[in-house]
């Protein structure tokens, strides 16, 4: 049995994930979530954006970018 | 924005220089990701914040009020900026990309070198997964990305596909691997739970 937690990670898939297209769509809807109440209650509303923040760097790093540039800081509200 | 003369004129401005303002503090968060800087830089910055201000002059219509005006605009900066480093990393002379850098596959995925011994035999297995049961489309992805570092969107741009569904191919060639994996006693348990694809984030 493994122990490269990486691979386990990178493997590892989330059937709540809806993809780049539904994740970006809302994305504006999602950070102001974040920014108005928390991390974890936008995380709560919307999980499949959350699990598809926590897969996919590119989408991650727009919600960080649109987070601080809507005024918060980047990294909270992926899970 | 949806009038006409000198008021839409000043509104439209006053949107753009915001626009731009976001667009060069995203390439500036990026530094050390992407290769562009100074007059590279704001001319960069300059085309998404144009960009962006003609995709939201499009859709202003569906603007339903679900956040911030601001942070549904800001949003269209960002995209155009993910987009426009994506075309620009094969506008590097720099990239000069060898392919099948199986041998950088363990670093990529966080293994130390000390325990590339010990792992030896489920990266063949990996290997062997890769070549023998993904398909031609889910293999070239694969190796780009993961193997070859490609940025994802910088192959959207040329593979001409979208980020969806490259991302997508991965999604289901990760499925697969773990299957296959987990069947031949390499890893534990079926897929599923959080996920976290770590060598593709902050690859853009």
């Amino acid at each position: 049995m493994t122990h490269w937690p990486e691979l386990e990670e990178f493997l590892r898939t989330d059937a709540r994930d809806v993809g780049c297209d539904q994740a970006l769509r809302i994305l504006h809807v999602y950070v102001d979530l974040v920014l108005s109440e928390t991390g974890q209650e936008a995380a709560r509303r919307y999980p499949g954006v959350a699990a598809h923040l926590l897969a996919c760097g590119p989408c991650a790093d727009d919600y960080d970018g649109l987070l601080s540039a809507a005024g918060g800081p980047a990294g909270d509200g992926r899970a | 924005m949806q009038g006409t003369g000198t008021a839409r004129d000043a509104a439209l401005a006053r949107l753009h220089a915001l626009l731009l303002r976001v667009a060069r503090s995203e390439l500036r968060r990026r530094e050390g990701r992407h290769p562009v800087t100074g007059p590279e830089l704001d001319d960069l910055a300059h085309q998404a914040a144009g960009d962006a201000l003609m995709a939201i002059t499009a859709k202003i219509a569906e603007f339903r009020g679900e956040s911030r005006f601001t942070t549904w605009a800001y949003k269209f900066a960002v995209l155009e900026v993910s987009a426009k480093l994506g075309r620009h990393f094969w506008r590097r002379p720099a990239t000069i990309l060898e392919t099948g850098q199986w041998d950088q596959l363990p670093d990529r995925l966080g293994l130390q070198p000390d325990d590339l011994a010990e792992q030896a035999e489920l990266l063949a297995a990996l290997r062997r997964a890769v070549e023998e049961q993904l398909t031609d489309r889910q293999r070239r992805v694969f190796l780009a990305i993961v193997v070859d570092g490609i940025p994802l969107d910088a192959l959207v741009v040329q593979l001409g596909s979208s980020r969806n569904a490259l991302y997508k191919v991965m999604f289901d060639a990760r499925r697969k691997l773990r299957a296959v994996l987990a069947a031949n006693g390499y890893l534990a348990g079926p897929a599923g739970g959080p996920a976290g694809l770590d060598c593709v984030r902050r690859s853009s």
